[in-house]
């Protein structure tokens, strides 16, 4: 097939990625943006296949069908709350399919450089091997270096988001956790990265390419290790921009301007979003993939008073009261799987005219956007979804707040003591609200381990227990 | 222990430490209660309630006063009850360290502990205690209902067929508790509320009451109440005349003022003058709830009621808690309770005055023989310190903005030419280097960058798990790198791009699939 299609193809995919992700302006638009996405993929697929695919076309076929079929039952059967866990899981394939085909691209090196040498005819040779053969030492070379970068960041994408699935499913501890030696492990590995790249470079070797590719899966198991739960948003994006540099890298290495297109596109979304994560944390990028909360600087103020706790009678009586009423959703209400009995809540408070709208924090559950999602599944509306900056101000003139599992986004310490580890991260002002009640397991303190003066605050009442089955008792008292 | 409950020897005093309830909660802390009889009998709780709630009921005061540990009561005791206080026994009532000074150090010489009510200290943990408040915030209802009760008018206002009545206009000077729960009333019988307070932070809490605050044109760097306690303090003579002008202004428009301006530990200050009452309507009424400390108004006599020369009726009464005896008196018996509770930590009937405790500490003026007053200050501030408010941003001219909105231009534009040429050389030297056929691909990747730059900062937070799942989708682009190569000869090369493809494959559909599924989702109301 005529190479001159296949590029006008990827011209035209690359066109449809790019709408992909520029249609996620807004809720309507990206219903069509997805489209963009799924032919923008086919096109690209089919094209490669026609065009300098080589071979094996039944096979490709059947294996993109066979793991199609597989990502079809996860897709379909994956709880909205397991969303976190789902998406770290596929950044790791991601990851290490760049790793494979960062292999591939070696072997193919060795082996056709070897019939250069040899002086057998390359004419039947495959286009990304027909490309080699007629490439110069210096421009081997520079392949070497990057499908060197390729192998490297798709392995620290592969062990990373596994650690970081581990995490967020709750099968490795979300404390953070490092080994004896800290980030020196880190560097030690990186500085093996580094030899063995100009090993590599001079000798294009398999051994070098093998060591690093050891060294770069430590470095993601021991990155992500060491960052603790609260952090996972920012772990997560970062991932995710970690999987479009190595398709980056990839893409130089074979000389393929889609997959830099895409890979870039991917890699500076990732990085964006992990901005705004850290933003909304008032952290700096460094701080958290060193991981950890820095020690607090100085003392930190003592909680004065105590926690009233209250009743679902109670609660009922106030929200049966108010006129308007925010909700204030966190990481607890996913775990409780709550967000139905919260979008029922609302239902029967809004059919009562009254005014309930939700406040979002950015980082608030395990991933970017995760509250948003949660409740488009409980088909709340999303109008009523307000993020911080919008809604922040409105905290004054509101009857009830209701803070149902978060913690740490509600702080007022953030902005009272200096001193907290927490200090000078954007909060939603709930208690500023006449009335606080913080649905809440126990006493115990938050993710962070942070304690939370709001909880002692006079208008603030502990509505304690499991967030669904206390919704379930406040919901037939709302009338 | 005993607790007992004497009846109130001051004359009038209809209140009682001690309610049937309160002795129900109090035996379930371990201890036993007695009372007087007779003790409940004016504020509607007769011998017999107390006899049903397991209270034993004692003849006289001195057999009480003889067998009970603790001795709560309202007032503080007279002579005759400080002689029949007795070593080691604890007094819990209103006791004034100040103004009783010597029986303060009579009970000291005795041993007895005495824990006076009004010095529980103001921090959330001790509201529960607060009697002062409590007592305070029946004196404001009952100042709003003595007002109309003198006053001929209805407070709302009503158009009815036989006319139309004009709502009254109540000012309430003093916004404490007092202050606040006679604004509550007032507003809610449907009178016009104005309040005016000398701490400009409380006029939220007025506002949030339903009464308008009255502002006074007038600048001074306030003291944050936050360092009295949450009291007012003095003020300067010039915020006083301002003060004082803007209430002749109010004086001919009002028809009932309600003063509640006390300052801890002095006389109270004059701020309804002489001429301000002149200046009111006949018909009017003032209540002074300060009248026990001189009287925010110089005409007031304590415990009377009066009416001026011009028809102005200024009520003096300091007995507004007594006069609602039963509501009083539940409000102060479960105020002792909260105190017992505190002073019995375990709930098992044994008292431990734990002098650690800030607020126990506080409250105690007496204590294993000496005088415990004045208390250290507590270790937590009542009301956390006001952070510096903002300077108030000045309006800026037309000019100004312009020369503002300039300047910023240009520093942006600064920003973007040293971004840009710092990237154009860096770009170059890259090209001075690399062969050009990597360079074709890396403009390629450089624009790309900057596409995706542009593109996701107009993502909608909310879509930001679409947008993670969406890139996920089509960073499984890379399985173009496999496909390229499923083809090629060596085995290994085969079985490495067939293992890509595959969880490529898996990632695509999956991608795009859990992207439709969570956009679907999302629906406006």
């Amino acid at each position: 097939m005529d190479f001159g299609f296949t590029t006008a193809a990827y011209v035209v995919a690359a066109i449809l990625f790019i709408l992909s992700l520029g249609g996620l302006s807004g809720q309507e638009s990206a219903k069509r943006a997805v489209w963009y996405g799924i032919v923008g993929m086919a096109l690209a697929v089919a094209a490669t296949l026609i065009g300098p695919g080589a071979g094996y076309w039944p096979l490709s076929i059947l294996l993109i069908a066979g793991g199609g079929a597989i990502g079809y039952q996860l897709a379909t059967k994956v709880q909205m709350t397991q969303m976190p866990e789902l998406v770290a899981a596929m950044h790791s394939l991601v990851g290490l399919a760049a790793v494979f085909v960062g292999l591939i691209a070696h072997f193919e090196i060795g082996r056709v450089m070897a019939m250069v040498a040899a002086g057998e005819s390359t004419a039947d040779l495959g286009t990304f091997a027909a490309l080699i053969a007629k490439k110069d030492i210096v421009e081997i070379n520079i392949l070497r270096v990057e499908l060197f970068l390729g192998v490297f960041i798709g392995a620290v994408t592969f062990t990373g988001s596994v650690i970081a699935y581990g995490k967020l499913a709750g099968k490795v501890s979300s404390a953070a956790e490092k080994l004896p030696g800290g980030h020196v492990l880190n560097i030690g590995a990186a500085a093996i990265s580094l030899i063995t790249l100009v090993w590599y470079f001079n000798t294009g070797g398999f051994v070098p390419l093998f060591l690093m590719m050891l060294a770069a899966l430590f470095i993601g198991y021991h990155l992500i290790m060491g960052i603790g739960g609260a952090d996972m948003p920012v772990v997560v994006s970062m991932l995710n921009s970690y999987s479009g540099w190595a398709a980056a890298a990839i893409g130089f290495s074979l000389g393929n301007d889609l997959l830099i297109v895409v890979g870039a596109l991917v890699g500076s979304s990732g990085a964006i979003l992990s901005y705004i994560m850290c933003k909304a944390m008032n952290r700096s990028f460094v701080s958290v993939i060193l991981g950890g909360f820095g020690g607090p600087a100085g003392e930190q103020m003592a909680v004065e008073g105590e926690q009233i706790a209250i009743e679902a009678d109670g609660v009922a009586a106030a929200l049966n009261e108010a006129d308007s009423v925010i909700i204030i959703p966190g990481y607890g209400m996913a775990v409780a799987q709550a967000q139905t009995g919260v979008a029922e809540l609302v239902r029967k408070l809004r059919a009562k005219g009254k005014n309930v709208r939700f406040a979002i924090h950015p980082v608030a559950g395990r991933l970017p956007g995760h509250m948003n999602v949660l409740l488009a599944e409980a088909k709340v509306p999303y109008d009523i979804v307000m993020e911080m900056d919008e809604i922040n101000d409105d905290f004054p003139n509101t009857d009830v707040a209701i803070v149902i599992g978060s913690n740490d986004i509600v702080n007022p310490a953030a902005q009272d003591d200096p001193n907290s580890p927490i200090a000078g991260m954007p909060v939603l002002e709930c208690w500023k609200a006449k009335q606080v009640f913080v649905s809440k397991r126990g006493q115990g303190t938050g993710y962070s381990g942070i304690e939370n003066p709001l909880f002692f605050k006079e208008n603030t009442r502990m509505f304690y227990g499991d967030a669904k089955a206390s919704l379930d008792k406040l919901l037939p008292m709302i009338d | 222990m005993k607790i007992g409950t004497p009846k109130e020897v001051f004359e009038g005093e209809r209140r009682v430490a001690m309610t049937p309830d309160s002795a129900l909660q109090l035996q379930k802390l371990g201890h036993e209660c007695l009372i007087e009889s007779g003790a409940g009998e004016a504020s509607g709780f007769n011998d017999e309630a107390y006899a049903e709630a397991g209270v034993d009921v004692v003849k006289t005061a001195a057999a009480l006063w003889k067998a009970a540990d603790v001795v709560a009561k309202v007032r503080a005791p007279d002579a005759s009850e400080m002689k029949r206080l007795g070593e080691g026994q604890t007094l819990i009532s209103f006791f004034s360290p100040v103004a009783d000074e010597e029986k303060m150090k009579a009970a000291a010489t005795k041993g007895a502990t005495v824990v006076a009510m009004e010095m529980i200290p103001r921090i959330s943990r001790a509201q529960k205690m607060d009697a002062l408040s409590s007592m305070a915030n029946i004196a404001g209802y009952r100042a709003v209902i003595e007002a109309g009760n003198n006053f001929g008018r209805f407070f709302t206002g009503q158009i009815t067929a036989a006319g139309k009545v004009p709502p009254a206009k109540v000012l309430v000077v003093g916004a404490g508790v007092a202050g606040l729960a006679a604004i509550g009333t007032s507003t809610a019988l449907g009178a016009i509320t104005l309040a005016f307070d000398v701490r400009p932070e409380v006029a939220e809490q007025v506002e949030s009451m339903g009464a308008q605050f009255v502002y006074l044109d007038f600048e001074e760097e306030q003291q944050d109440g936050a360092v009295t306690g949450g009291y007012a303090s003095v003020s300067s003579p010039e915020f006083r005349e301002a003060q004082l002008a803007k209430f002749r202004e109010l004086a001919p428009e009002v028809d009932i003022v309600i003063t509640t301006a006390l300052i801890p530990n002095r006389e109270a200050p004059e701020i309804w003058t002489a001429d301000m009452v002149a200046a009111m309507k006949p018909g009017s009424v003032i209540v002074d709830l300060a009248a026990e400390k001189g009287g925010n108004c110089k005409q007031t006599v304590m415990d009377e009621k009066i009416v001026t020369e011009n028809g102005v009726t200024i009520i003096g009464y300091t007995d507004f808690p007594s006069r609602m005896g039963a509501q009083a008196s539940t409000l102060y018996a479960t105020n002792i309770r909260h105190l017992m509770t505190d002073l019995t930590p375990a709930k098992d009937g044994v008292i431990v005055h734990n002098m650690e405790d800030d607020v126990i500490r506080g409250a105690t003026i007496a204590h294993a023989s000496e005088v415990t007053f004045p208390p250290p200050p507590p270790k937590v501030n009542a009301i956390a310190q006001q952070k510096n408010k903002p300077a108030p941003v000045k309006e800026l001219t037309a000019e100004e903005k312009r020369a503002k909105e300039l300047a910023a231009f240009k520093a942006q534009t600064k920003n973007q030419v040293i971004l840009l040429g710092v990237g154009g050389i860096l770009l170059l030297g890259v090209g001075l280097v690399a062969p050009a056929s990597f360079m074709q691909h890396f403009i390629v990747f450089v624009l790309s960058v900057f596409i995706g730059f542009q593109v996701i900062w107009g993502v909608a937070h909310s879509l930001h798990t679409p947008l993670m799942a969406i890139t996920n989708a089509i960073s499984s682009i890379i399985i173009l790198g496999a496909l390229m190569q499923i083809g090629s000869g060596s085995v290994l090369v085969v079985l490495l791009a067939a293992l890509s493809v595959f969880m490529c494959g898996i990632n695509i559909f999956g991608g795009f699939l859990v992207t439709r599924r969570m956009l679907a989702m999302f629906q406006k109301s």
